[in-house]
């Protein structure tokens, strides 16, 4: 998988499309919710949606940007989602504003996953191609594996640790943070919409202001052409790493959000499956297209629940409306079709600007 | 006397590893895709191979075949309908339709036969040999596999090397431009390339089958990805290198159960690879990228 | 017009690919503000030089030194920062970035702002990027891209693409240039413009040039000096004139008998 391709260039203009479409989407569903014409169902699905949406961002930038594929994103989500479960429970007390308690879960749980991404930039980025991804791979299952096998526990006497077999007691009033297998049960749901509006749009921001960047612009440079971008001094492991680690962070940051929208979390959740969710919604957006990204993981993520009326059919269905697009898109005849209606009406709208 | 058994069943593990890896690395090597699907091949052949002895009371070695012959031509079939129209298209795209073919299989499993664990029933039984006077077992079912492993990689590697179809085979994954112009016909190759690597994983499932004996819809997931890991252990594209890879992981997965701990084995497997790519970034007998300046 | 400082002095520069010799013995002095021509035939190792000295190959014998300082072990990066930029023989751009950001990559050292201040958009940031347009917006101008500025750079035509090249190499801020072939698939009119522009380009950023091109007319008409090159060794090294009529030359490039 040497290269990867994009047509898309992010340029101040998406990034206003981008905002534009999230604030108007926000203000849309606000106003259905205070008309009480939204489904219980689709309320419950803000928070994951606006989550996957920042985390599908940050992977395009990995894979559309860098061009690097990642098969582990989930990974740094879950970093994410219990570094901000184990913040939130710890200042609890501290801090009773949820809202104050949910930022500063997101900002710690942003630089968790970051340092990982950090961690996992230095083999990943020298290796090109498969082997970056599998190693991302590779990392997305240690990941599930350490939580998995971690029994965390806070009582009035600090943290309580064990791994592989649970030996954690706790005082009265304590409170198992990570449970093993089990995850975070009992965690106090302060993840809101607005916040991750929010966090979405600043999500936005900071991409669009990074690709527009001397390091965006050497990442994009690297991807089209590594030895070209060695040739005018660019630094591709640097430059690679910068890019990584700032996804990985928003991935956290995402993951927190997300974590912190259920009342229980299983660290299973965010496993290779997971990882390859939100790399669909990547690529049916369009690589190093952050529009067309939102698009996409809003529709992905409401398609399985709009389709609960085929019943046990719908993931039948999903995984075929999946193959269908990817070859469709692909078709020739069906590209050069689409490109002849839009220079078409490109070719009016110049006519009439005339 | 443990260690040697541990090493064994290691061996086991690792020849059903390198079975379903060669499946992953054959297509690579030619379609340049990563057939994500192809775990989903092995839990459709387990099916197979279950309702085949268990309904239709067909014999052992008849079973095998039957899930063989199904397999591949699953294989053929998805390649035709899924693959084949993305031929030009970026890797992701094949990839993601890989994905898509994989969540087809699976939840068309569980439509079909549900999502219970079902038993796979013993199909083979040849009892366990016991060497030092019993203080080491054997199950003979591990030699047979271990010895498929190698009957396998022997016969692929003579025909890919002998036969003309094998030339074929190596001529489309170096060029399949070129390889037209001199008469092959690409398409035929690759489809014979995924008919082989589905037969290889019907096998795997049997195999696999008999010493874990449960069969349930998502059975081919972590197969696929530890035989993936294998395939790229061994240098993705490279037959000897899949069998290796294949082999190494099965018996550091056995061995890190035994000796560390069992919740933690996969990642253990999964710390090892990084490192060995770490040092071999081509992992241990993948050709080196050299690119023309 | 070129004083007597050298740039770029190599010493019995070779490589071996797997026992094939591809480069022995290389030799070259270039003084600072010459402009050079390396001349052969084809596989005669002209290209192979150009990576050898931009370090993308790692050279198994001999030495480069640039303004002095042995160079021979930096890396392809640190090269670059030391002064020698490069085009490539098939023409690599960053071809789906704009041809504007291709230019503004080459520049990527002389933007001062650090991470902070791009992801907040600080005002360091819009100086520092509104600086970085407009010296890249001079570089197209000087090669007449201006109004291909916002195109993405697989959509310019060839010779406009490797005008981009140079622009892209120029905005490192070089002391030496290496150009492969800067006039390879170029009319007759283009490549007397292009002669120009290279001559005004080593005024204006007082930089050597070190072209490798197979156009004589080109070649003769605008280099100092040059060496030819054959089965990877120096066949000959010297003014215009004196390679034109050195017998040894012209029996490599048209065959001779004795061979």
């Amino acid at each position: 998988m040497a290269k990867l391709k994009t047509a898309f260039l992010g340029k101040n203009r998406n990034c206003h499309l981008c905002l534009g479409l999230v604030i108007i989407a926000y203000i849309v569903i606000e106003v259905l919710m205070y008309t009480g014409s939204l489904k219980s169902l689709f309320i419950n699905l803000l928070v994951p949606v606006t989550s996957y949406i920042i985390v599908a961002l940050a992977l395009n930038l990995v894979v559309g940007i860098s061009g690097e594929l990642s098969l582990g994103h989930a990974g740094f989500m879950s970093i994410g989602a219990f570094t901000g479960v184990i913040v939130s429970n710890v200042m609890a007390t501290m801090i009773s504003n949820d809202i104050l308690r949910l930022v500063i879960s997101i900002i710690v749980g942003a630089i968790v996953a970051a340092f990982f991404g950090f961690l996992i930039s230095i083999p990943v980025l020298k290796l090109q191609g498969d082997y970056l991804a599998i190693v991302t791979l590779a990392f997305g299952q240690i990941i599930k594996s350490l939580i998995n096998n971690t029994f965390l526990g806070f009582d009035s006497n600090g943290f309580h640790f064990s791994f592989i077999t649970n030996t954690v007691t706790l005082g009265t009033g304590g409170k198992m943070l990570i449970n093993g297998p089990i995850g975070a049960t009992a965690t106090d749901r302060i993840s809101t919409f607005t916040v991750g509006v929010i966090l979405l749009i600043i999500t936005i921001l900071i991409i669009f202001h990074f690709i527009n960047s001397k390091y965006g612009r050497s990442v994009m440079a690297t991807r089209d052409d590594r030895i070209a971008a060695q040739s005018v001094g660019i630094n591709v492991v640097k430059t690679k790493t910068i890019a990584f680690v700032l996804s990985a962070g928003i991935a956290g940051a995402a993951g927190v959000l997300y974590g912190l929208n259920f009342s229980t979390l299983v660290p299973a959740r965010f496993d290779f499956n997971q990882s390859i969710l939100i790399l669909v919604y990547v690529v049916l957006g369009g690589l190093g297209n952050m529009f067309g990204t939102i698009i996409s993981t809003f529709i992905l993520v409401l398609l399985p629940e709009l389709l609960r009326f085929l019943a046990d059919y719908r993931m039948l269905i999903y995984a075929i409306v999946l193959i269908v697009i990817m070859i469709v898109t692909n078709n020739p005849t069906i590209n050069q079709f689409i490109k002849k209606i839009f220079r078409r009406k490109k070719a009016e709208g110049e006519l009439n600007n005339d | 006397m443990d260690f040697l058994s541990f090493l064994i069943t290691g061996l086991g593990l690792g020849s059903v590893y390198a079975i379903i890896a060669l499946g992953y690395t054959m297509v690579y090597g030619i379609a340049k895709m990563l057939n994500f699907a192809h775990g989903d091949v092995i839990m459709i052949g387990a099916y197979v191979a279950f309702f085949a002895v268990g309904k239709f009371n067909m014999p052992s070695l008849v079973a095998v075949l039957f899930s063989v012959l199904v397999c591949t031509l699953l294989g053929v079939l998805i390649e035709r309908l899924a693959y084949k129209p993305l031929r030009d298209a970026s890797t992701l795209s094949v990839l993601i339709t890989a994905i898509g073919v994989s969540y087809f299989l699976q939840n068309a499993a569980q439509i079909l036969w549900g999502s219970d664990t079902k038993i796979f029933p013993t199909m083979f039984d040849f009892g366990n040999i016991s060497l030092f006077n019993g203080q080491l077992q054997i199950s003979l079912l591990t030699l047979i596999t271990i010895l498929v492993c190698i009957v396998i990689m022997v016969v692929l590697t003579l025909f890919i090397n002998k036969t003309k179809t094998g030339k074929a085979m190596r001529a489309c994954s170096e060029d399949k431009a070129t390889a037209q112009l001199m008469g092959i016909n690409v398409d035929t190759t690759i489809s014979i390339t995924f008919a082989i690597g589905s037969g290889l994983a019907a096998i795997a499932s049997v195999l696999l089958c008999s010493t874990y004996p449960a069969v349930n819809p998502t059975l081919g997931s972590m197969p696929g990805i530890k035989a993936f890991t294998a395939a790229v252990f061994g240098g993705i594209g490279s037959i000897p290198g899949a069998f290796i890879g294949g082999l190494l992981l099965g018996v550091l997965e056995t061995l890190a159960k035994a000796y560390i701990s069992s919740q933690m084995s996969d990642a253990i497997v999964f710390l090892v690879l990084i490192i060995v790519l770490l040092i071999k970034p081509t992992g241990l007998l993948g050709k080196k990228i050299s690119e023309k300046v | 017009m070129t004083n007597g400082r050298l740039i770029l002095k190599t010493e019995n520069l070779g490589i071996e690919f797997g026992g094939l010799t591809a480069v022995k013995d290389f030799d070259i002095e270039m003084k600072a503000n010459q402009i050079y021509g390396l001349i052969g035939p084809n596989g005669a190792g002209k290209t192979t030089i150009f990576n050898l000295l931009t370090k993308v190959y790692e050279p198994t014998h001999g030495s480069i030194y640039l303004n002095g300082k042995d160079i021979t072990k930096e890396s392809i990066v640190s090269v670059n920062q030391l002064g020698i930029a490069r085009t490539f023989q098939n023409i690599r751009l960053f071809k789906d970035l704009t041809v504007l950001d291709n230019v503004k990559v080459g520049m990527h050292h002389s933007v001062r702002y650090n991470l902070l201040d791009s992801i907040l958009k600080l005002p360091k940031y819009r100086n520092e990027e509104k600086a970085v347009r407009e010296k890249a917006m001079s570089l197209l101008r000087l090669f007449d891209l201006e109004q291909f500025a916002d195109v993405k750079a697989s959509n310019l035509p060839y010779g406009k693409q490797r005008k981009l090249e140079i622009a892209r190499a120029l905005g490192t801020n070089p002391k030496l240039l290496l150009l492969d072939e800067p006039a390879a698939g170029m009319n007759p009119a283009e490549t007397a413009e292009l002669m120009e522009t290279i001559k005004t380009v080593r005024e204006k950023f007082s930089l050597a040039i070190l072209l490798i091109e197979h156009d004589m007319k080109f070649v003769m008409g605008i280099c100092e000096r040059i060496t030819v090159l054959n089965f990877g060794q120096v066949l000959a090294t010297g003014t215009p004139d004196e390679i034109r009529n050195n017998p040894e030359v012209i029996a490599a490039y048209l065959g001779s008998d004795e061979e």
